[in-house]
């Protein structure tokens, strides 16, 4: 019995760990291709000449410092719009009774069952007929209402007691002191997890900025790495082109890899919708 | 006895001023755009409105009669349900097996597991599209290599058109699997300890209780997981811009590429709607799941 039961727990490792190791195969790849020189032919571990030259080609080929910094600017801007548009929302559907509510949850499930991603079409043509085409704005604007985070957040709400806000309200604090001081300081869960979802999604959208932008003042990383990929310096460069992708993966990923528990948390939270 | 009615009323109707006020940025923008740009997107679509036209002119549902009657239409159909479900049935079962895997709480390491299968999820599409096209690479990629070296053929995996829907699959199964995991995993710890070790006291085998006790249970997560997996198979194209542009001879063309082909590429607006409109219909038919099971997601935290 007890040879079975260590037979099967070395199984388990093996399995395990060989499993892991498959997977971390294209990271490992990329990441050892971005810092080896260029070889004939593509090695599956490269781990000879090592060098800083692929990164520094396609820094000084690509403007990826300004691509950086519409990414952030992007990324920080829509969280903080999301952030007051959705405790708003929150609030008034887990707390206050009103008509219409039927309605507004309605409205809210569409976006849930239709994400904007495959409303590029219309989205467009509301855009260029306001004029904001290839802005940041642009591609921040469908996504400063967020039905997720409405109604992740409304659940958390929901679970605040009453007697709180009821207690700030004796204390003479109007709705707008009792959301500040009561709901949104209990409830910073909901808003990391909320906060990484968004942020994570904002980082790695491709097709709708590339649709609203053609200026290197307003691209993201995404759209930079795929004019780069595309490009012709990129063919057959998989060096160049392992740096390039290093280079706009690798924030979000070291982060993940630091906040592992938190992350895989904020999003089970935000998949129950 | 009318007075405290009347104050009764009044602050239920200032709270529902609040209530408006309070809503009134989100619904803005979620009436902007996700519900007008449904109703343009119907209106549109019954129009004429080529590259060149000023004003979009009205042709009834020949829009939609010149779909159904392309082979392209619906080659791109079949290759957007085939890459459905060539995506959606692995990575339901290696979610569901990674969760397993991860889900057994003595073990060493699970969070380097976790990690190692969950961390494809935080990189960008496009920057795994661009490792994995290097990988498909004629002759000097990875596969090709590996081919070669079991003394077989180089497959060139992305510009063959039987195997370019298959080798897209491996890479968004690689993906999807760990995002998958994690909702499996949180069905799995929902689930009463006491219940497996009843099974286990009655001498129920492994494979009987994950059949007859596990599955049952996580009825509610499997159809969750289902519907997400197939609304996020439907909705990324990032991969076909970079890899193929569904090349060779539109073999990995989908539905989504094919509408924004028609948009920005052969700059039809109104046939871009029409697409459009199929995939809404497809999205809220897949949806349907979901509605039925509604209130049991929404207490299911």
């Amino acid at each position: 019995m007890r040879t079975a039961v260590k037979r099967l727990n070395i199984l388990y490792y093996l399995v395990a760990i060989a499993l892991s190791f498959i997977f971390l195969i294209p990271l490992i790849w990329m990441v050892l291709t971005a810092f080896t020189e260029a070889t004939y032919v593509m090695k599956v571990f490269p781990h000879k000449n090592w060098t800083f030259r692929n990164i520094q080609y396609v820094w000084s080929q690509v403007p990826f410092a300004r691509y950086y910094i519409n990414t952030i600017t992007i990324v920080v801007s829509t969280y903080a719009i999301q952030f007051i548009t959705i405790t708003m929302a929150a609030y008034a559907l887990a707390v206050l009774k009103f008509r219409g509510e039927k309605l507004v949850i309605m409205i809210i499930f569409i976006q849930i069952i239709i994400p904007n991603d495959v409303l590029i079409i219309p989205n467009f043509m509301t855009i260029s007929d306001l004029g904001f085409t290839d802005t940041k704005f642009a591609i921040m604007l469908p996504f400063l209402g967020s039905a997720m985070g409405t109604f992740l957040l409304r659940q958390h709400f929901k679970t605040i007691p009453k007697a709180l806000s009821d207690a700030a309200t004796i204390d003479g604090c109007n709705t707008a002191q009792i959301i500040t001081n009561v709901y949104v300081p209990n409830s910073k869960t909901a808003y990391i997890s909320f906060g990484l979802v968004s942020v994570s999604y904002h980082w790695n959208n491709f097709l709708w900025p590339l649709i609203v932008t053609n200026s290197v003042e307003n691209r993201t990383l995404t759209v930079g790495l795929a004019l780069f990929a595309k490009s012709k310096e990129a063919v057959l460069q998989w060096t160049n082109v392992c740096a390039a992708t290093f280079i706009i993966s690798a924030p979000l990923v070291l982060i993940f890899f630091i906040f592992q528990k938190k992350f895989i948390e904020s999003f089970v939270a935000s998949g129950i919708k | 006895m009318r007075a405290p009615n009347k104050i009764g009323r009044r602050i239920r109707l200032s709270q529902s001023a609040k209530a408006w006020i309070l809503l009134a940025p989100t619904l803005f923008f979620l009436l902007l755009f996700t519900v007008y740009p449904i109703l343009r997107s119907g209106y549109l679509s019954l129009h004429a409105f080529e590259l060149g036209m000023r004003e979009p002119e009205f042709i009834g549902f020949e829009n939609y009669t010149r779909f159904a009657a392309s082979e392209l239409f619906w080659k791109v159909m079949r290759n957007t349900l085939l890459f459905s479900l060539m995506t959606v049935v692995p990575a339901f079962f290696i979610g569901l097996g990674f969760a397993m895997l991860v889900n057994k709480q003595r073990a060493k390491g699970i969070g380097f597991y976790r990690t190692s299968f969950f961390y494809p999820v935080m990189m960008p599409m496009i920057a795994i599209a661009s490792i994995w096209l290097f990988m498909y690479m004629q002759e000097s990629g990875m596969v090709d290599q590996f081919m070669l070296w079991m003394g077989r053929k180089p497959i060139a995996a992305l510009s063959n058109r039987s195997t370019v829907l298959p080798a897209l699959s491996v890479m968004y199964v690689w993906r999807e699997a760990g995002y998958l995991m994690i909702f499996f995993l949180s069905g799995l710890q929902s689930l009463d300890p006491e219940i497996f070790e009843a099974a286990l006291i009655d001498g129920s085998s492994p494979l009987r209780t994950f059949r007859k006790i596990t599955l049952p249970l996580l009825a509610p997560t499997t159809l969750f997981v289902t519907i997400t997996a197939l609304t996020d198979s439907l909705k990324l194209v990032d991969h076909i811009v970079i890899m193929t542009e569904g090349a060779p001879n539109n073999a990995s063309t989908l539905l989504l590429y094919y509408i924004y082909q028609h948009g920005f590429i052969f700059f039809d607006q109104a046939k871009a709607s029409a697409l459009t409109m199929v995939m809404l219909i497809i999205m809220l038919t897949i949806s349907m799941g979901q509605f039925l099971n509604q209130d049991k997601k929404i207490y299911y935290n």
